[in-house]
């Protein structure tokens, strides 16, 4: 590391550096802390626009003030990285809305399914019931019955 | 005077960037669906780019600085290709 920087250059890197690394490591806590995904996906920009751009204008002051010249090459970073962070997050968030979407409608189907299953089974518990009852009804007179069985083979 | 300052605020915001790195990397190994784990990959990218920025201020040379810009770059391209794997099934159709 070169020496000879002087005291306001390294203050005033100190302090951009250490805002932005500690921008980034809220957006990290943010990210593990939020309690669902669409929640979780603000957290994080914080350190992709703020803490990035801060961090890098450190590091153009620090090489603009060691170095003889000006140096800017920190600013492709800085204009291109929020100019692309928003397609990445609205493909992501896209990409997510289509993935709860059809774990609701599998959901949905399931469900009806289950309900579609019940009804059937209570239809034949009460066609067994009303069976039962006619059947009692004639054991009364056994020849009846022995028609009927032939009547139904 | 200038040197010291220069070298604890560097260490401390090194620090601070590992522990970000380490809670989005928990997020992405424990994340419950996937969208979250590609939200915590895009995190760990921009923490690893900003620690190589880091260490091209302590080295004092910007050729740091070219291997951080093709992180951002290929960290975006990447995050959009798991976003779209994420939706389509495949990435390029």
């Amino acid at each position: 590391m070169s020496l000879d920087l002087p005291l306001w250059a390294s203050l005033l890197v100190a302090a951009l550096v250490l805002f932005g690394a500690f921008l980034t490591l809220l957006g990290a806590f943010g990210l593990l802390r939020a309690p669902t995904f669409y929640s979780r996906a603000h957290p994080p920009t914080l350190g992709a626009t703020m803490g990035m751009a801060s961090v890098l204008l450190g590091s153009m002051v620090y090489f603009s003030v060691t170095g003889s010249r000006l140096f800017v090459h920190e600013l492709l970073l800085i204009i291109a990285l929020p100019v692309v962070a928003p397609v990445t997050m609205m493909l992501l968030a896209r990409a997510a809305l289509f993935r709860d979407r059809q774990v609701r409608r599998y959901a949905e189907e399931q469900s009806e399914r289950a309900r579609r299953v019940a009804d059937e089974l209570r239809r034949m518990e009460e066609e067994a019931a009303q069976h039962e009852v006619t059947a009692s009804a004639t054991t009364v007179s056994g020849t009846e019955r022995d028609a009927e069985e032939g009547q139904a083979s | 005077m200038s040197a010291l300052i220069l070298h604890w605020a560097l260490l401390g915001a090194h620090a601070m960037l590992s522990l970000g790195l380490l809670l989005a990397a928990y997020r992405l190994f424990s994340g419950p669906h996937a969208q979250d784990r590609v939200l915590a990959f895009d995190a760990v990218y921009l923490n690893g780019m900003l620690q190589v920025i880091l260490l091209g201020m302590r080295n004092g040379s910007a050729v740091f600085f070219e291997a951080a810009l093709l992180m951002g770059l290929l960290g975006f391209v990447s995050s959009a290709a798991l976003a779209k794997f994420l939706m389509r099934g495949e990435v390029i159709e």
